[in-house]
């Protein structure tokens, strides 16, 4: 399928939200990097599995537990086949949040001791950044930040530097950021860290919704991602892990379904994948990202990625031409996602976001959970439009009617 | 509500011109809050004299409402008495603002000057008043 062929009539059908209208306008929604629209497909698996196959998982011989056993595991292979791993490696989480902490309390709490170093990156997340924090305090060891250029693309000097000084034990940073959309050379930067021993975690939480993803090309130790930022429902997220890693670690959390046998004093655990996965899971909610991974499939990542690319430009272009407007991170769409922060004079994002919702366009404003690249960035907030496939250039010309409706109103 | 309802001459006047912006160096009690949800910050800087408000100023960064109300509260209550500010609620705020029919998230905006005022006005009084004034408690608790 090329991009010509990309239907996004037929992608919007399926999507029952967007016929939604918000004060009487059509919903035009461009904040998926918080969280995407789900597809009818995904919400009737939501609801075939509760009205038809509800029961829990494992050890059970009966007929509702061995179809939802199976549908769950299916939803695993299903994952594992999307980024390319075994189904060993993939664990389910709550979401991406929870797959960084799991690792961050599990590994790195083993293996990192006082004096080490810890790096990530000026552009990550709040998730990617506190658990480390968290135990770089407990441990006495060092946590690091590879800076960003004015482009908000990663200083790869930097980080040669960074990496090459001693004790360095763990690299942890995004593929993409949440803020500027910039796209890190993910595969070289982990070869580089490889060469120096150091294990590295990708937070794919931007990027495995938005691009082809694959874990051993990139050859990453951990990533982290959520379903809901890729047409999947809240609740669950993935942690992947190389098995030899998942293989040598402590458990994370202790209790039922992780273990093989319990003893008074003593517990052999599970096999992989489930020694990380304590307790009833999210059944539900992994059963029907199984299908948000079929939707996602069918649509193709590569076709995603080239429609988002062109939109990116396309907005980009159309933006810049607003009249006091600041866009932050590069212009180059090779080097970045649909995710675009900007500003509008000295209106307060919050204020544009509150504008633009009469128009009934959805954007997000405020730090993004990124409160360190705000001050990287000399900013309190910034206003984000992101991108997803059933986005159109009709609403990116809604939004750029609108910023100017905004730029009238506050006479800029 | 409109947009440009919201948005009217006079918001954006006051965001822009702030009245009463800045700080007090000897001030009887400053106070700073904020809300997390979108990080808008409000300090009051208070100086009181013969139970009046005889100076107050704000400082802050945020949105155009929660500015902009900061410095017409920081209006509506200098050289007023204690008693009579004690009395100011939501209500009085919304209606000086001519946002009474706010959504609740931009609610918050608008009210975090009162509220940072108000908890400025109640620490100022715990700690000189030298009663534990139950009423006042009670006062601080419904408020938000
Ligand atoms: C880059 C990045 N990492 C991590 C997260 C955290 O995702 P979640 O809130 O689903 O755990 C986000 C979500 O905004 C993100 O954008």
């Amino acid at each position: 399928m090329n991009v010509k062929e990309f239907d996004v009539e037929k992608i919007r059908n399926d999507f029952p939200i967007l016929k939604r209208s918000i004060r009487d306008k059509p919903l035009i929604y461009l904040d998926n990097a918080a969280t995407t629209q789900k597809p009818k497909q995904v919400i009737d698996a939501l609801i075939r599995y509760y009205e038809y196959h509800n029961a829990n998982i494992h050890r059970a011989a009966h007929t509702l537990s061995e179809e939802s056993t199976k549908a769950y595991e299916d939803a695993r292979e299903k994952v594992a086949k999307f980024i390319n791993a075994d189904k060993e490696e993939i664990i389910f989480v709550r979401n991406a949040t929870e797959a960084i902490n799991l690792v961050a309390y599990t590994w790195a709490r083993v293996n990192i001791k006082e004096g080490d170093r810890i790096v990530i990156t000026e552009f990550e997340h709040h998730s990617n950044i506190v658990p480390w924090q968290l135990l770089a305090k407990e441990k006495g060891a060092l946590l690091e930040y590879i800076r960003i250029d004015d482009e908000g693309m990663l200083i790869i000097d930097d980080l040669h530097n960074l990496i090459s000084k001693n004790n360095v034990k763990m690299l942890s940073f995004s593929q993409m950021s949440n803020v500027l959309g910039s796209i890190a050379p993910a595969r070289e930067i982990i070869k580089y860290a490889h060469e120096h021993n150091i294990t590295t975690l990708l937070d794919g939480a931007q990027s495995v919704p938005h691009m082809p993803v694959d874990v051993k090309e990139l050859d990453c130790d951990f990533m982290a991602f959520s379903a809901h930022k890729m047409l999947g429902p809240t609740g669950v997220g993935v942690l992947y892990a190389k098995r030899s890693y998942l293989e040598s670690m402590p458990p994370f959390l202790g209790g039922g379904d992780m273990i093989k046998e319990v003893h008074k004093y003593d517990t052999r655990w599970n096999d992989l994948p489930w020694k990380y996965e304590a307790g009833t899971p999210n059944i539900a909610d992994v059963i029907s990202f199984g299908s948000a991974i079929d939707y996602l499939l069918e649509v193709g990542m590569e076709n995603i990625h080239n429609y988002e690319q062109r939109l990116t430009k396309y907005a980009l272009e159309k933006l810049s031409s607003i009249k006091g407007l600041e866009i932050y991170g590069t212009f180059d769409v090779k080097k970045r996602g649909g995710i675009v922060s900007f500003n509008l004079g000295d209106i307060h994002p919050h204020d544009l976001a509150t504008i633009l919702d009469e128009d009934g366009i959805a954007i997000r404003s405020g730090h993004h959970c990124a409160q360190p690249l705000m001050d990287k960035l000399n900013v309190a907030a910034t206003s984000r439009a992101s991108f997803y496939l059933y986005n159109t250039k009709e609403e990116i010309d809604a939004l750029v009617n609108s910023l100017e409706r905004a730029r009238m109103i506050f006479r800029i | 509500m409109g947009t440009s309802d919201i948005y009217r001459e006079i918001i954006l006047d006051y965001y822009r011109n702030p009245r009463n912006y800045g700080k007090i160096d000897d001030a009887d009690v400053v106070i700073k809050d904020s809300n997390p949800l979108c990080g808008d910050e409000i300090e009051m800087h208070i100086k009181f004299k013969d139970g009046k408000i005889s100076d107050i100023k704000f400082n802050g960064k945020g949105c155009a409402i929660s500015q902009a109300s900061a410095s017409m509260l920081t209006e509506i209550v200098m050289k007023k008495s204690i008693d009579e500010v004690r009395k100011i609620g939501k209500n009085d705020i919304l209606e000086s603002l001519g946002l009474q029919n706010l959504g609740p998230a931009r609610i918050k905006c608008a009210l975090l000057s009162l509220k940072t005022f108000k908890l400025a006005l109640y620490s100022y009084l715990a700690n000189n008043m030298n009663k534990e004034d139950q009423e006042l408690k009670d006062e601080a608790s419904k408020l938000f």
